[in-house]
């Protein structure tokens, strides 16, 4: 049965386009048949960190409005032949989505996908109600600071409420991901540690993500991070939570601080 | 002690969420004084008197104002501005980000949760924040914690097996004997029976702890369960 899952956090900027893209790379790798939606209209970003931004033709409100034939605005990835990517429209604005519309998108796109991955607009307005509405599993995206955290509350409550699953009264699978990740930072407590934050949400952790250099380079070469360093600590993250989803169990770990031989000898008291 | 209600810009918009609040809450200001705190609102926001005129409709009896602007023409009607108050009034909780065009539909797990017994509300998961939660005819029990930004009235006691880190507000219908109770304090505000207490004046040696919050008189006490 294809799965949808929706990526996504309220606070802008937090890391959803990014793990869109590196969790549909890290399924596909992994064999399964991979869509990655954008839903950010207006705003598109996921088809330049997919590298595809130069082979948009038609997009999500064309195929939508029923302009344009599914299989016309579905771009495959050139690296992988299992994920493809249906762009948003970045001239349009949101008001162009309708929810019958939008459904029958999903509808079609399962017939042909393992999973429907959906990145969604920041925000508590019609997009990212849209890009929830038709989910089965969602994966919050955090960064451990409280106003995210906090914005990711109010995110869980309206996936709880506002989904059509709620509506029928189903439960709707959610997980969290910590993004930016600073472990220095939380050493030092700047940053809310992991326990804090999911004591606060109570939802499952699907993984951490660390702040790396990596993740940067990865968009701006247009490439998903599981595909540009396979081996960087934030890819493997990202293999390690597609694995999650995919119902594997693995233990989550902490990222520590890499810390040098004299800081070692002495603890945290050397800084 | 009156209750204090703190409009906030555009006054359209927050009506609509007063109007969903009181729909709610049908009982909630039943003749109780309120004080209108204008504090918020921009020097220039168009006919503040109209908008006074229109809480009255609605059945709200108004004794003062604070905070309005020279400007404003036709407010004085309103009673004399008070002078600061020495004492925190009765606060409203209004709830945040109210869509345009109407009242919010509330984000379950509102009113449906079967009670346990007629006069209380059971609720079985975390109340997330934007959420809000009124049950005016007796005690709320939540399993789980009261998000930051979230909010909590009851007719009755408030018991959380979980954190606060939003707001609790008991004794909704005028009843001084609620009290509150949780197992983590980390509250954003707590009021009972109109008495609030804000985060930054409860003591610091109980925030984190597991708490109970009760009246007497008209001052609020907090001491650790544990
Ligand atoms: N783990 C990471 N390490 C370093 N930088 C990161 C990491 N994750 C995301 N970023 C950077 O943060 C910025 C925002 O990321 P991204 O666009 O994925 O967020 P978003 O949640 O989709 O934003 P929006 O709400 O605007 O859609 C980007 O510049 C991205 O490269
Ligand atoms: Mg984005």
């Amino acid at each position: 049965m294809a799965k949808v899952l929706v990526v996504t956090s309220g606070k802008g900027g937090v890391g959803k386009t990014t793990s869109t893209a590196a969790l549909g790379a890290a399924l596909a790798q992994n064999g399964a048949s991979v869509v990655v939606v954008d839903f950010d209209v207006g705003l598109r970003n996921l088809d330049l960190v997919m590298g595809a931004e130069r082979r948009v033709v038609y997009d999500l409100i064309n195929v939508v409005q029923g302009d344009a034939k599914l299989a016309q605005a579905l771009i495959r990835d050139k690296r992988l032949e299992n994920l493809s990517l249906l762009p948003a429209s970045q001239t349009r604005d949101k008001d162009a989505l309708t929810p019958e519309g939008v459904e029958r998108v999903i509808g079609e796109l399962k017939e042909k996908f393992d999973w429907v991955i959906c990145d969604s607009p920041a925000g508590i307005e019609k997009g990212a109600m849209l890009a929830m509405r038709h989910a089965d599993v969602a994966v919050v995206v955090t960064n451990p600071e409280v106003s995210s955290v906090r914005d990711s509350d109010r995110i869980i409550g309206m996936l709880d409420s506002k989904t059509a699953k709620a509506e029928r009264g189903e439960r709707i699978e959610k997980h969290l991901l910590l993004t930016r990740y600073d472990p220095g930072r939380a050493a030092r407590g700047e940053m809310l540690n992991v326990d804090d934050v999911l004591e606060i949400l109570s939802i499952p952790l699907l993984g951490i993500v660390p702040e790396s250099d990596e993740v940067l380079k990865a968009s701006n070469v247009g490439s998903p991070v599981t595909l540009s360093s396979p081996t960087g600590a934030a890819a493997r993250a990202y293999f390690d939570a597609a694995k999650r989803l995919a119902g594997e169990k693995i233990e989550v770990v902490v990222p520590m601080e890499r810390k040098g031989f004299i800081s070692r000898l002495f603890g945290r008291r050397v800084a | 002690m009156a209750l204090v209600l703190a409009p906030e810009a555009p006054l359209p918009n927050w009506l609509a969420a007063l109007d969903a609040q009181m729909a709610r809450a049908p009982t909630f200001f039943d003749g109780r004084p309120v004080l209108a705190d204008l504090g918020a609102l921009p020097v220039g926001t168009p006919d503040v008197a109209g908008f006074l005129s229109g809480l009255e409709e609605r059945g709200i009896r108004i004794i003062g104002t604070e905070g309005a602007h020279p400007s404003w023409q036709g407010v004085e009607r309103w009673g004399r501005p008070f002078p600061a108050a020495g004492k925190p009034g009765r606060p409203i909780a209004i709830p945040e980000n109210v869509p345009k065009g109407g009242p919010p539909k509330p984000e379950s797990p509102t009113m449906h949760s079967a009670p346990v017994e007629p006069g209380s509300l059971l609720i079985d998961q975390p109340i997330r924040s934007g959420q809000s939660v009124v049950f005016e005819k007796g005690d709320v029990t939540v399993m789980g914690s009261i998000g930051s930004g979230a909010e909590v009235m009851a007719g009755g006691s408030i018991h959380v097996y979980g954190a606060i880190r939003g707001r609790a507000i008991a004794g909704l219908a005028g009843n001084p004997k609620a009290r509150i109770f949780c197992r983590k304090l980390q509250a954003e505000l707590l009021a009972i029976d109109g008495v609030y207490q804000t985060a930054d004046d409860m003591p610091g040696t109980l925030i984190g702890r597991a708490v109970q919050a009760w009246l007497e008189g008209e001052q609020m006490k907090m001491a650790a369960l544990d």
